[in-house]
């Protein structure tokens, strides 16, 4: 797989330019870049508290109007789809570019203008029709993304997951609207907003088929199988869209189908937590030992979705016990982490992005170094990984702090959370020290130390077209580090509608501890400044030398720690045995050893143990229908008689003639 | 006035007496063998060596090397001034400090552990990866007690949860603080690289932790490193101690010394351990370590009635 890559990024440096895919380029990233930021001035009006606008067409089509709205929940997730989209698109437009003459760009851009504009959809649709519509556009366009190297089996066999699992997803989404719009007489949200007095088993179904059919999306474990494939499959500004921004979506649906269901029944908030925290351990329990850097940023975006879910689930279990201000705290922290995500992963997918350009390596035992030769990039790189790891004083630090004192706070209240809220204080404690070592590999293995491959020793650093998103992005970050305040009260109209509370007070909650932080952060980055101008007083002679190999004389840089061996001691001993890499190994023996051979590899174990087996049985089992699959015209038509005949004679008997 | 008069004397204490620590250590463990020892000041006079010598830089290094020491004196010094010493409050004190406290411990380690690996020198690799998996046990032994201390004093600002109120929780819950300080001290002891868990003094490379992972700093840095190593010393035992000594802490200057003295006897305990336990095999290092995060577990689960 890797070679087939390294081999494409060889070859394509030589091809001219060539006038239609520049036109594709031109156009795709233009498209993308105006609908963006033309759509910013609403959204921000929004956030900045102007109420809500919304606009109703008839539509003759369809079961209802075509009815699109923007209020500040959905304000809250479109920041991000209009924010990453154009930098990842002017990304794109470089990193695309070298692929001219081997790829039609237009097979690149038309699903990536669709992606976009189904996200933004997605966001505002006001009625079920136009949400699924839009669903299945940004499904189907980041299926087409997912398999653009189609010419190699990973992204082939990534594509085919991931449209299975889309559609999986779908199909609960599908069942729970036409459960609510039997209901409420109509698939309007407005309808869906009205619903009468409902029963707790039929919202519990409803939050159960929103919970799975969302969760899918967003990653949440057990359903999160088809994000590690996906996400390092597709190409890298894809990537980025997907794990900062498109995966929020799921949650903005749970909240948004929440939201219609009244008060929250007492056992939502803490599934939905527990969920979160499970996923989060489960996914960096994975992202520890991953080989692939893009598989690392994956398994790290489920961590952090499991983070967000766990902000939401403690924010809905305080709603339900009338508990505004915990409530207040939870949503902030889950909504402020949704930004803080969307931009710092979204730097990471595009910093793994230049490593991959600039080496044509993934697997981070190949690379190593490259902070010598990528300059702007390994920066970009280690500012994301400090902030991702929640380290301060980046931002990713701001929002996990929230969290932790949702948590902690929820605890200690009279009749709160309890030792449940407490005890996940300590596990969340645990996520945060595996994230650092996560992380520490990431950037440490592939960034620092001597080059591995004279692919990593001939890496070079992308152009200025690439760099830039980048940098824009490393900004945002420092900003939201900074100032995590100013964000909170953008988002506090959202909070206020989630929690059903008022704006003035959800700010007052929110916006004096995150001051302090915002504050805090400032004061670390100062100190660390002083601390760097008072070393370069301080530093005499400094002299320049080989790195001490504790009397070794011949060192080289295969003598490195490597990412196995760093993630090892957690790895192979501390995990639970499921969670392990697989290894097989033959160890060299004797005084001339004959052979030795070493394979690490680290599957998901659902993935592997539940998934496939289950899904081969199942395609065993549908093999036997083939018999139906004649291959001729009249049989089929045939089909299409009998079925027509069955439904006509079911409604016959049923006597529905006259009233559907 | 007091107020600020405190805080003077809390930052000119976090910045001089933490290597007095390492003496006071060095001392006992001469003490115990029967030996002389060096002086109690020697850890100053290796300190000021340090900061006048030059130093060597390995070609394959970049800049997060140089960074590595940097950040980890600056994270020391901020952790040394979230949490209380004498005073009722620290220098910088807010709601959810206990956080900070954490996650600037962290970030110490983060770039320690990176400078290591900038080397490309397997040995500092080792240490890198061993210092980080033990510390991601430690992390939640050491917040579960701080969730004990909030849970008990109702605060979450360290200021508070090591407040003036801890020391009635002696009578009634007692038995959580005990698993704590028994959690803590454990984690004290592998955080600062401690036996049994690391020996700062050892000579052979494979088996080090913290001191092979900064083989390659030299001159000013590894003075930096010594004595961010030192601070980081001081601030777990300030923290032992200020939970220890609770009950009697009284007010005033009163809590200075009485705080300051509590400090020195964990130095001594410390001393003592060292002096008769041997290092514990690596593989049996986390082990321990999950056993002191059972401890604060059990000492949060105690105090759910």
């Amino acid at each position: 797989m890797h070679k087939d890559v390294n081999m494409v990024y060889r070859n394509i440096r030589i091809s001219g330019s060539d006038p239609r895919s520049i036109s594709a380029t031109v156009v795709g990233v233009a498209v993308t870049v105006v609908l963006c930021l033309g759509a910013l001035a609403p959204v921000a009006r929004v956030l900045g508290g102007a109420r809500p606008a919304s606009v109703r067409l008839a539509w003759d089509s369809f079961h209802g109007e075509f009815h699109v709205g923007l209020d500040p929940l959905s304000a809250v997730f479109l920041l991000p789809i209009l924010v990453v989209s154009p930098l990842a698109a002017v990304y794109g437009g470089c990193y695309l570019y070298s692929f001219r003459g081997r790829k039609s760009l237009v097979a690149a851009w038309l699903p990536f203008n669709l992606f976009v504009a189904g996200m933004i959809m997605v966001v505002i649709a006001r009625t079920a029709i136009v949400f699924m519509t839009a669903w299945e556009i940004m499904s189907l366009s980041t299926f087409f993304l997912v398999a653009f190297e189609d010419e190699n089996a990973e992204p082939r066999r990534a594509g085919w997951i991931y449209l299975v699992a889309s559609h999986l997803g779908a199909a609960f989404l599908f069942a729970m609207f036409m459960l609510i719009g039997g209901r409420a007489g109509g698939l309007d949200f407005d309808d869906f907003a009205r619903l009468p007095a409902r029963g707790p088993v039929w919202s519990g179904v409803i939050f159960g088929l929103a919970l799975v059919g969302f969760g899918a999306k967003a990653g949440l474990v057990p359903l999160h199988a088809w994000l590690p494939e996906a996400h390092p499959a597709a190409p890298s500004h894809v990537s980025a869209l997907m794990s900062g921004v498109m995966i929020k979506l799921g949650l903005y649906g749970l909240l948004r189908v929440v939201g219609f269901l009244g008060r929250p029944a007492p056992w939502w908030g803490p599934t939905l937590a527990t969920l979160g925290l499970l996923s989060a351990l489960f996914a960096v329990a994975l992202a520890l030992h991953q080989r692939d850097a893009k598989r690392v940023l994956a398994y790290s975006s489920i961590e952090n979705m499991g983070l967000i879910a766990l902000a939401l689930g403690l924010g809905l279990w305080a709603m339900a016990k009338g508990a505004p201000e915990p409530a207040v705290m939870a949503i902030s922290a889950g909504l402020l982490h949704v930004w803080n995500h969307a931009i710092m992963k979204s730097l990471m997918f595009l910093a793994a992005g230049c490593v991959l350009h600039g080496t044509g390596e993934r697997n981070i035992e190949k690379l190593g170094g490259l902070m010598k030769r990528m300059p702007w990039t390994g920066g970009a790189m280690m500012a994301g990984a400090v902030a991702i790891a929640a380290l301060p004083p980046m931002n990713g630090f701001t929002s996990k702090w929230m969290i932790y004192m949702s948590l902690l706070k929820w605890g200690l209240s009279t009749d709160g959370g309890g030792l449940p809220a407490l005890l996940g204080a300590g596990l969340l404690a645990l996520v945060g020290g595996l994230v650092a070592i996560t992380f520490v590999r990431l950037a440490g293995i592939v960034l620092l130390g001597s080059p591995r491959t004279t692919d990593a020793a001939n890496a070079h650093e992308s152009s200025w077209w690439m760099l830039a998103p980048m940098m824009i992005l490393l900004g945002l970050c420092l900003g939201a580090a900074v100032a995590p305040g100013a964000l909170a009260g953008l988002f506090s109209g959202a909070v206020a509608q989630i929690t059903a509370g008022d704006r003035t007070t959800a700010a007052r909650v929110i916006l004096p501890p995150l001051g302090t932080l915002g504050a805090t952060n400032a004061l670390v980055i100062a100190m660390l400044a002083a601390a760097m101008g008072g070393m370069a007083a301080l530093t005499r002679v400094a002299t320049t030398g080989p790195t001490w190999g504790c009397g070794y004389a011949a060192p080289s840089s295969r003598i490195q720690y490597t990412g196995g061996s760093f993630a090892a001691t957690v790895a192979l001993k501390l995990l639970p045995r499921v969670l392990r890499p697989r290894i097989s190994q033959i160890a060299p023996r004797g005084l001339f050893p004959a052979r030795a051979l070493f394979h690490s590899d680290s599957p998901d174990p659902l993935t592997t143990r539940v998934y496939e087996p289950f899904f081969q049985r199942m395609g065993d089992r549908f093999s036997r229908l083939r018999v139906l699959q004649q291959g001729q015209v009249n049989v089929y038509l045939g089909y299409i008689v009998v079925v027509l005949l069955v439904t006509l004679a079911w409604a016959a008997f049923r006597g529905g003639w006259g009233r559907s | 006035m007091e107020a600020i008069a405190q805080g003077v004397v809390h930052v000119f204490l976090a910045l001089a007496l933490p290597p007095l620590l390492l003496g006071v250590i060095a001392r006992t463990k001469a003490f115990v063998a029967g030996r002389v020892g060096p002086p109690l000041l020697q850890p100053y006079y290796d300190l000021i060596r340090l900061f006048h010598k030059g130093s060597v830089i390995s070609e394959t290094t970049t800049w997060v090397f140089r960074l590595g020491p940097l950040v980890g004196m600056t994270t020391a010094v901020l952790a040394s001034l979230l949490i209380p010493l004498g005073g009722p409050t620290a220098p910088v004190s807010f709601a959810g400090d206990l956080i900070l406290l954490v996650y600037l411990l962290g970030l110490g380690r983060f770039f320690t552990a990176l400078a290591a690996l900038d080397t490309g020198s397997p040995f500092q690799g080792m240490g890198a990866a061993r210092e980080v998996a033990f510390a991601c046990l430690a992390e939640p032994a050491f917040f579960l007690g701080l969730v004990v201390l909030a849970k008990l004093t109702g605060s979450l600002a360290l200021a508070g949860m090591l407040g003036a109120s801890l020391g009635a929780h002696w009578a009634t819950d007692s038995a959580s603080l005990v698993l704590i300080l028994l959690s803590w001290f454990i984690v004290l002891l592998v955080e600062n690289s401690r036996i049994p868990f690391d020996d700062p003094n050892t000579h052979l490379e494979l088996t080090m932790i913290h001191e092979v992972m900064v083989l390659d700093h030299s001159g000013p840095a590894l003075g930096m490193i010594q004595y961010s190593a030192a601070i980081k010393l001081f601030v777990s035992s300030a923290l032992v101690a200020r939970v220890a000594f609770s009950a009697g802490l009284g007010s005033g200057w009163t809590a200075w010394s009485v705080l300051v003295i509590g400090i020195l006897v964990i130095a001594v305990l410390i001393g003592v351990v060292e002096s008769v336990m041997a290092r514990l095999r690596l593989s049996h290092v986390p082990t321990l370590l999950v056993a002191a995060c059972l401890l604060s577990a059990f000492g949060v689960i105690l105090l759910a009635r």
